[in-house]
């Protein structure tokens, strides 16, 4: 299962999505929204995608994941749109006969999903807005 | 030949458009098409960024020739997790 979704995510899902009989371990990630980031209190973060190559993205760094380490499944899904702060961003399930690999391919997978996949987070905070990875010098005032 | 360019994030803001339909000359390449896109939009470039380009879904180098009909985006830095 490899997903963008505009509705809220369920961890439930993508662990049985990954649990098999093979399987002895299954690793997760949440990633959470935070309410501040260098210095600014933010209020929410605004996710947009380029849906149809993210969930190919998405699906080609979980073939990566295969190739380097030994895992039976993994799934990813990912929020966009406005997600208010504790409400998770991004979730991954990844199963594997062992823990070792299920934890890298886990690790792997959220740092691939910041380096490659096509999709951008818009920091909305007190007096205005950015969009994150594009700073470049003082933040742009709110429209 | 024309193709369909697709713009995310802080481009969209910026060209005030999430979709531009561009008749280009056969031949063109992706960075053609940059350089055609900032004429018609003059506040596109963000100044300190380096984009990334897709064509059909997948990553691409900015030589790549165009096709007609072509799916084009021009990816600023992602920032998804």
């Amino acid at each position: 299962m490899f997903r963008v979704t505009d509705k809220p995510i369920h961890l439930q899902e993508l662990v049985d999505c990954v649990t098999v009989p093979e399987a002895g371990a299954v690793a997760t990630f949440i990633g959470t929204t935070r309410n501040n980031n260098e210095g600014r209190r933010v209020i929410a973060l605004d996710y947009e995608a380029y849906p149809e190559m993210a969930e190919k993205e998405l699906a080609r760094l979980g073939e990566e994941a295969g190739k380097k380490w030994q895992i039976c499944r993994m799934a990813i899904v990912h929020r966009v749109g406005p997600v208010q702060i504790t409400e998770p961003s991004v979730m991954i399930a990844v199963s594997a006969a062992h823990r070792e690999a299920a934890f890298a391919a886990c690790r792997f997978a959220i740092e691939e999903i910041k380096r490659t996949v096509p999709i951008w987070k818009k920091e909305v905070y007190e007096g205005g807005e950015i969009w994150i990875g594009t700073q470049s010098g003082q933040p742009l005032p709110r429209a | 030949m024309k193709v369909k360019v697709k713009l995310f994030a802080i481009l969209r803001e910026r060209a005030g458009t999430g979709e531009v339909h561009k008749e280009i000359r056969e031949g063109s390449t992706v960075a053609d098409l940059w350089a055609v896109l900032q004429q018609d939009y003059p506040k596109l470039a963000v100044p300190g960024i380096r984009l990334l380009y897709a064509v059909n879904q997948d990553y691409v180098k900015p030589d790549r020739v165009l096709e007609n009909s072509d799916e084009v985006v021009f990816v600023p830095p992602v920032s998804g997790g």
